[in-house]
């Protein structure tokens, strides 16, 4: 915590206090400045840093995330954007190793606050992984249903439920046959909004995507676009991605990452449009042109 | 799409009926070359024999391969030959065990075996009289109760070095390792005088299975260990963004995704300790009538029996042995083939 306040020289402004009056001021701008809004809602990072081990991954990344948007996060490999999102529902303690500084703000509540209940916090902030990873020894049906077993959820209507979170994942008309088949029969790209389904079962408030594309062929990609854009209106998405194409056609906002061979930072952040026709950073506009990375 | 339809699939790559003959010939020739060259020689004997074809052949093998192609291709053709050779010698080992079983047991197998005891009778006894009825059930119950002990000890043991990684798991692996090359006379003569002598002091199957649990134990968490670090950790992470609790993902989405090589695991253990003779001997006293009950008297035991009969050394008791040895074989291969078949049948859907 006490590293978000060493970088006061950022442009970006970290302390709640100060944020939370420029958050009036700039409300009508748009501006994706943290505490841009008002605070108690949605997700926000602020100040975060993160180590593995003695190395310095990550530097003081303060970002919103409004409901019903969709946010991507481009940048070379090894900048940080991964480690970013699964600090941001408490995967990131996963890594043997792993270190972070900062808070994230879900509903205005710091996840990391001493007595979290972290298993609430993944409830409410879902994941899709890069490498479709359905449960080998469940059936299509079981798979996407999982969460409910994992996490103890009673629901009165499971069919109904099965079959909302397939038909919003855009899976439904090409699985609903064969619900009771293994769910590694699918094809990679089927798998992967298996998973989407299955991470919606239990109805996150965010969902992250990390590279959720990266393993698949371009028809599945589509696919998988199209469902991100039915999503958006009902939730918050943050996707990782490497391609600068999908981050242009799915996200409202995108945030540039980078690393120059220290901890990765976050150059640039604004709405998709802005940052891929006159970004303001020099760096971005290099990245986003493809002159670099 | 006429033509299509006339062209037949072929396999261009497998060896040409021309030179399925240069191999088979060359078999042949070398065959001959070792019947000459024993009978000619000094040598004697089937390693005789077994050197000279293995050294013949090679040769051979290797000089048709670097006339007609090099010597890379000589080189690989020698590799190969070697190595099955190699599979040849270990495979001729076990062969020879199955036949010798098969052949020697089946004098001795009658139905009373399984419906009689030894109470009435002695292993000199005419091999039609009297059976094994006793060593066959204290087996089971000594088998089934060791499972019982070992099958959630291990496994929770192999859970706390893959899953938990505490801060134990380094000498607890180290441990494990070591114990699963504890020689079975000492987990014996352990429980001997850590439980019989001060406590029960008297045989019985439960002091047996405990002796079996020790050496049960080590091969069950070995293997289950080794199964569940092969499940991806992409899986465990899925699990556990779901909301899942450690236990829970654990229990709901890493074991039932080994559980083929958990029962893997449960086979290779029953397998360490269904013949297992030492701790047997020292412990359970070896009874000749049936005792259905672990907690007191001795129990018989198919290693006891088969051990018994073959140290008596009448014609008779050595029959009787082998037909015990038959019928413990005999176990291991149906738990073997049903588990591997049950394991199959699940997860292959």
């Amino acid at each position: 915590m006490s590293q978000s306040n060493e970088s006061e020289n950022e442009n970006m402004e970290t302390k709640p206090l100060t944020s939370s009056l420029s958050s009036v001021a700039n409300a009508a701008s748009a501006s994706r400045t943290p505490g841009s809004r008002a605070m108690g809602v949605g997700l926000e990072a602020r100040g975060i840093h993160a180590w593995f081990g003695d190395k310095h991954v990550l530097e003081d990344i303060s970002l919103d995330f409004w409901s019903g948007t969709v946010t991507a996060l481009i940048g070379p490999s090894g900048c940080g954007k991964s480690t970013f999102i699964r600090t941001l529902n408490r995967m990131h303690e996963f890594i043997p190793g792993a270190a972070m500084a900062g808070e994230v703000l879900l509903d205005g509540k710091d996840i990391y606050a001493e007595g979290t209940d972290v298993t609430k916090i993944r409830l409410k902030v879902g994941m899709v992984f890069q490498k479709p990873n359905p449960f080998p020894s469940m059936t299509i049906a079981e798979n996407v249903l999982a969460g409910l077993k994992l996490a103890q959820i009673k629901v009165e209507n499971k069919d109904e439920l099965l079959q909302e979170c397939l038909e919003r994942a855009g899976l439904w008309s090409e699985v609903k046959d064969r619900l009771k088949a293994h769910g590694g029969s699918l094809s990679g790209g089927q798998q992967q909004r298996l998973c989407i389904a299955r991470a919606l079962a239990v109805r996150p408030e965010v969902l992250l995507m990390d590279e959720p594309c990266s393993a698949l062929d371009p028809g599945s990609t589509l696919k998988i676009e199209e469902t991100i854009s039915h999503l958006s209106s009902s939730m918050t998405i943050i996707i990782v991605t490497h391609n600068m194409q999908q981050a242009a056609r799915v996200s409202d906002y995108t945030g540039f990452f980078l690393s120059d061979g220290g901890p990765g930072s976050l150059v640039e952040v604004g709405p998709t449009g802005e940052i891929f026709s006159r970004p303001k950073d020099k760096r971005t506009e290099n990245y986003v042109t493809g002159r670099f990375g | 799409m006429t033509i299509i339809s006339t062209i037949k699939p072929q396999k261009p790559w497998l060896a040409t009926p021309k030179q399925r003959l240069a191999t088979g010939s060359t078999i042949l020739v070398a065959t001959l070359a070792t019947y000459v060259l024993v009978a000619i020689t000094p040598l004697k004997g089937k390693l005789a024999y077994f050197g000279c074809f293995l050294i013949i052949f090679i040769v051979m093998d290797f000089t048709i391969h670097f006339a007609s192609r090099g010597l890379s291709a000589a080189k690989d053709a020698t590799a190969r030959a070697i190595v099955t050779f190699g599979v040849g010698l270990a495979v001729l080992p076990m062969v020879s065990i199955l036949v010798t079983v098969f052949n020697r047991g089946r004098r001795g197998l009658h139905w009373g075996l399984f419906t009689h005891d030894m109470k009435m009778n002695s292993v000199s006894d005419p091999i039609n009289q009297g059976g094994l009825l006793h060593a066959l059930t204290g087996t089971v119950i000594l088998v089934v109760i060791a499972l019982v002990i070992s099958l959630p000890i291990g496994v929770l043991t192999a859970l706390y070095l893959t899953e938990i990684k505490g801060r134990f798991a380094n000498p607890i692996r180290f441990l494990v390792q070591a114990m699963s090359g504890v020689p079975s006379i000492v987990a014996g003569l352990f429980i001997l005088s850590a439980i019989v002598y001060p406590l029960t002091k008297s045989y019985s199957g439960l002091v047996g299975s405990l002796a079996l649990s020790i050496l049960m134990i080590p091969t069950i968490a070995r293997t289950s260990e080794e199964v569940l670090l092969l499940i991806p950790n992409d899986l465990r992470e899925a699990g556990v963004a779901l909301g899942g609790t450690q236990w829970r993902t654990v229990a709901m989405v890493v074991v039932p995704a080994a559980k083929t090589g958990l029962v893997t695991a449960v086979i290779l253990g029953i397998a360490r300790i269904a013949g297992e003779t030492a701790p047997i001997v020292l412990l359970t006293g070896g009874g000749e009538s049936v005792n259905g009950n672990p907690f007191s008297g001795p129990m018989g035991s198919l290693p006891f029996y088969i051990w018994k009969a073959f140290s008596v050394g009448s014609e008779e008791s050595i029959t009787r042995a082998w037909a015990g040895i038959f019928v413990l074989l005999g176990i291991v291969l149906v738990l073997f083939v049903s588990a591997r078949f049950l394991s199959e049948r699940k997860t292959s859907r």
